[in-house]
């Protein structure tokens, strides 16, 4: 897409599906590229079921398993192809240059072991640390993170600690191995917003801190205008627009972005206005026609079901799918 | 106000924390410690604060799906807080619940249309044939085909089992009508469809809405007052525009300086809130939200009365030397 020298990952034309359970195939991402430059935050956007998360589990090779199958593409990091990287080395990738942090804090860690160990785990794993030195390291983590007394605090379960002090665990655990990229895949959707506007300003600390680039997978607008440098809109499983974030709010160019950006009501709102609506909802993933799936949810009929519309440059980074019924003015390249 | 469809006065409701061998009762939650306040009819009333804040608990001790500790609950001139289950049945009708997630509140085992019926039946309303053209109607007033009355509610999507949750709340013609985070489980672009439902709908029946919720933007959106709460106890209360232009209370300050705006050319002045809401087991004594951000002052607000004193016309804030300017405490306390 752009010069690859300071990008820090790419992925190119990416298809990841599902096998049913009648044993016919879904594509849940379905030919997707984009690029995550060093140091910079990549939004991803969306509504559920577009595809966002599958995407992220795409890059670390998490998907479920035995349903989930990346059909095709590239998934370039730091030069090397992870798609055809062994399972050792995956191993190694994970936790150690790509750190994850997902939704439910709850789910992430286990309820069995004490947060030390849980953080100790991969310090000792990737970094060789004996138990030790890990535990002091995991002491010097969770302070970094904001959490108090973080010397009791590693002696502790899970369940005796608050939603936001998970979440501090969680990225605490993501960064123990100082990765080069980040992955967080809903951080704050279950905190409050005093939260997680801690959170989300946490990791803006420690990724300028450290350097890394990072992914931040969410479904609110919000959040994304306030912490990312770049935006990829995703509807239904496809890219259909990726722009720097300032281009991205001042002139949207796909329709699927442009009510996204209307819809949500802001303090600026009118009270009691009628508010903008997409009408209907995304299909389902069974019935995804092979053109433009935004023109099947707004119900129009024609060619641009048929064929889809190829990923065009319409100003400089600004890229949409230019389907022509969805994009206004089309005469770009 | 005139006439209020309800009326909160001094509304308490513990819970009793159990343990020790014999399982006594050895502490109380006060999920709800002490909240005042007026809805009036047609009137939307938004309830906002953090998880665990009581917000929810207040909602249901409002229907009286939980029984008061102490106070009273007045609904359209009737006490209710003490009525039996036989006797509020009747006022049911008048006051309905929209719960959050619509996949748990509505029956997986019942057709849609049987779970839309279900308050006509219960309230002995028609027969059979007139329930169904009923629940047609209704099923059509909130943006859903006649047909899905025949199918199940896991059938449908979230926005859609939503409308659905609303269409069985409208069934009885309520006067009211308690929304417990009605659309936080909900995609931005259907939210946005929920939300002019709720309008529309309120416009033409004329109803009252609590609508609670933690996403302050919306809670803005939809209503005419707001009250802000925190750690069982309201806090502000004041008109929905006047409370976003000018609040008073430094919680109100800090929750809306947390609201992530859609615009990335917008930067505004953070403040900035560390910690949590503390266990509502043992709440400080004094100022809760003095006690969070370690003010200097919090010591004085131990045993003091931190009660609601109305600031401005309509805006009432909780004299609390912590949690207001050195200005609005002179204000407050020369009016208390």
């Amino acid at each position: 897409m752009s010069d690859t020298v300071d990008n820090l990952l790419e992925v190119k034309n990416l298809v990841t599906a599902f096998r049913l359970e009648n044993g016919d195939w879904v594509r849940a991402v379905d030919g997707i590229s984009f690029h995550v430059p060093k140091g910079k935050t990549v939004g991803i956007v969306g509504e559920s079921g577009c595809g966002k998360s599958v995407t992220a589990m795409s890059v670390v090779q998490l998907l479920p398993q035995p349903m989930g199958h990346i059909l095709d593409g590239e998934v370039i990091f730091k030069g090397e192809d992870l798609r055809s990287a062994s399972s050792e080395r995956m191993h190694e990738v994970r936790g150690g240059e790509i750190g994850v942090i997902f939704q439910e804090p709850m789910m992430a860690l286990n309820p069995c072991h004490r947060i030390g160990k849980q953080i100790s785990e991969s310090l000792i794993l990737h970094r060789g640390m004996d138990k030790r030195e890990a535990l002091q390291e995991s002491v010097s983590l969770l302070e970094k993170v904001g959490i108090p007394a973080p010397e009791k605090r590693v002696m502790e379960y899970p369940h005796q600690l608050s939603g936001g002090m998970r979440q501090r665990v969680v990225i605490a655990i993501a960064l123990a191995c100082k990765p080069d990229l980040l992955i967080a895949d809903e951080p704050t959707t279950a905190l409050d917003v005093t939260v997680q506007s801690q959170i989300l300003e946490l990791i803006e600390d420690l990724q300028e801190e450290m350097g890394m680039s990072t992914i931040l997978i969410t479904h609110d607008l919000g959040v994304i205008a306030g912490h990312c440098d770049e935006v990829v809109v995703m509807y239904a499983g496809r890219i259909v627009e990726h722009a720097p974030v300032n281009e991205l709010y001042a002139s949207p160019q796909h329709a699927y972005t442009k009510g996204l950006l209307s819809a949500i009501p802001t303090l600026a709102t009118p009270r009691k206005a009628k508010l903008k609506t997409i009408e209907g909802q995304v299909a389902s993933i069974k019935d995804f026609v092979p053109g433009c799936r935004f023109c099947q949810r707004m119900g129009r009929s024609g060619d641009t079901l048929l064929n889809r519309a190829p990923f065009i440059e319409i100003s400089k980074n600004h890229w949409v799918e230019a389907c022509p019924e969805c994009v206004e003015h089309n005469e770009a390249k | 106000m005139p006439d209020p469809i309800l009326e909160l006065r001094d509304l308490k409701m513990h819970f009793p924390v159990r343990g020790g061998v014999m399982s006594r009762q050895i502490n109380s939650v006060k999920a709800v410690d002490g909240v005042s306040l007026s809805i009036g009819h047609g009137e939307t009333l938004g309830l906002v604060g953090e998880s665990g804040c009581g917000k929810s608990t207040l909602g249901k001790s409002i229907v009286r799906l939980t029984r008061p500790t102490a106070g009273s609950v007045i609904f359209d001139g009737k006490d209710i807080t003490h009525l039996s289950q036989s006797k509020l049945r009747p006022l049911r009708s008048n006051m309905q619940m929209v719960f959050q997630d619509p996949a748990e509140s509505l029956n997986s085992r019942m057709s849609v249309g049987q779970i839309i019926a279900e308050p006509l039946e219960v309230q002995k309303i028609g027969t059979k044939a007139t329930r169904r053209d009923t629940v047609e109607q209704l099923l059509e007033r909130v943006g859903m085909p006649k047909s899905a009355a025949q199918r199940f509610s896991f059938e449908f999507s979230g926005g859609q089992r939503q409308r659905i949750g609303i269409a069985r709340a409208l069934a009885l013609n309520p006067d009211m009508i308690v929304l417990d985070e009605p659309v936080s489980a909900l995609d931005v672009s259907v939210q946005s469809q929920v939300l002019n439902l709720l309008l529309d709908l309120q416009s033409e029946y004329n109803m009252a809405y609590l609508f609670i919720a933690h996403d302050l933007a919306v809670v803005k959106h939809i209503s005419d007052r707001v009250a802000v709460m925190y750690l069982g106890k309201i806090v502000e209360l004041a008109d929905a525009d006047a409370i976003y232009q000018n609040p008073r209370h430094a919680y109100t300050k800090a929750l809306i300086s947390a609201i992530p705006e859609p615009d990335p050319m917008i930067e505004r002045p953070r403040v900035h809130l560390e910690g949590e809401v503390p266990s509502p087991i043992n709440p400080p004594e004094g100022s809760a939200f003095g006690h969070r951000i370690n003010h200097p002052r919090y010591e004085e607000t131990i045993g003091m009365d931190l009660s609601m004193v109305e600031i401005e016309k309509g805006h009432w804030v909780a004299a609390d030397p912590c949690c207001l300017s050195k200005e609005d405490f002179t204000q407050v306390s020369s009016l208390s």
